[in-house]
């Protein structure tokens, strides 16, 4: 059994490294849709206690867009993409091609969005799919707008099930000019962590 | 006026004057009790349920069970009297949606009922209450008139 209060470095380290393939794959993905160089941080892995999870994105009560995803079959867990408004409109309005910007987000522009949320995850864990050999299922994505705590704490109360912690795999992305940034949390339960570790052959 | 933070799985207890605060409230439950006579204050932010349906539930203060009666015995040891204490809630909204029902997605409706249930056991009567809902809430409980302001991103501000 994988102790989460106590992971070592090395796990830490893969990690890390699952999560830097996997949005390599993601980011890609992004700059084909908008057709401009996209940017990816080196994804952090956090291990947060409950009371720290909203602030994790900064201001707990900024508004932020999460598109939420359930992961299934032989590893389970949720992946979540998050925007900050202003990168949401950056991004819609890039998508669409609309040179006079709009400052509130209508319901074709949350559809773009899921579907961008979409195709990230998709390619997100086409990669882990790839590295760990373990099939890996998608559901529909789920869309919601609304302060950054009440978001995270979807996965976040997934984890209270298991455990005193939570674990973020986290990348941000950021289009060249820095008019869009997003994160992308990677979030397995800890059945799936094992399993993942050992078909990497890290533990077991 | 002084202002407490209560986070995910956690709750604080407050005398006349201040102000307990939870920020971003989900699907997990804020529950807040308040003596009238003694102005004591109590605030959890619960995450699940039952403490009964766990292995792992040393976190007194993350389960509705658990955290209202360890609640309540923080605020009698703070010199609030048992009859006197009310409640009012607030979160447990469904902030995802997906077409499958599972019990993971209806965590907020289950973590509103669990409180209730708790509350009633224990006779503390709930005097007011917003929760469900597909939104997130921040509520702020006032230790000298035991009101609850909750406020929201496109549903508007109330005080109950």
């Amino acid at each position: 059994m994988v102790d989460m209060n106590n992971l070592n470095s090395i796990l830490l380290d893969v990690l890390k490294e699952l999560g830097n393939i996997g949005s390599g794959n993601a980011a890609t993905a992004l700059a084909t849709m908008i057709d401009k160089k996209v940017d990816m941080r080196v994804p952090q892995v956090k291990i947060l206690e409950f009371k720290d999870v909203g602030e994790i994105l900064g201001d707990s009560e900024t508004p932020v867009v999460g598109i939420y995803f359930k992961m299934s079959d032989e590893i389970e867990g949720n992946i979540m993409f998050v925007l900050d408004i202003d990168s949401a409109l950056n991004l819609t309005n890039m998508l669409f091609g609309r040179s006079n910007s709009k400052n509130e987000l209508d319901e074709m522009d949350m559809s773009a969005l899921s579907e961008v949320g979409n195709i990230l995850s998709a390619s997100y864990i086409n990669s882990l799919s790839a590295l760990t050999g373990l099939k890996l299922k998608l559901s529909v994505p789920s869309i919601c707008v609304d302060m950054a705590a009440a978001i995270l704490s979807v996965p976040a109360v997934q984890f209270g099930h298991i455990g005193e912690h939570v674990i973020f795999i986290e990348t941000q992305f950021e289009e060249d000019d820095r008019l869009i940034t997003g994160d992308l949390f990677l979030i397995p339960e800890v059945d799936s962590f094992e399993k993942i570790l050992s078909s990497l052959g890290v533990v077991g | 006026m002084e202002i407490v933070k209560v986070g995910m799985a956690d709750f604080k207890v407050i005398k006349s004057t201040g102000i307990l605060t939870t920020l971003g409230l989900g699907s997990c439950v804020g529950i807040a009790l308040y003596d009238r006579i003694n102005k004591v204050a109590g605030l959890a932010h619960i995450m699940l349920p039952s403490s009964t349906e766990i292995k792992n539930n040393s976190n007194k203060a993350k389960f509705a069970d658990t955290a209202i009666q360890e609640l309540v015995k923080e605020m009698i040891l703070l010199g609030a009297n048992k009859k006197y204490i009310t409640a009012k809630l607030a979160g447990g909204s469904q902030m995802f949606s997906f077409d499958s029902n599972t019990d993971i997605l209806r965590i907020g409706e289950r973590n509103t009922l669990a409180s209730k249930k708790k509350l009633q056991e224990l006779d503390v009567p709930i005097v007011a209450e917003d929760t469900g809902g597909n939104y997130g809430r921040t509520i702020e409980l006032n230790s000298q008139d035991g009101n609850l302001l909750i406020k929201t991103i496109g549903h508007g501000v109330k005080n109950i």
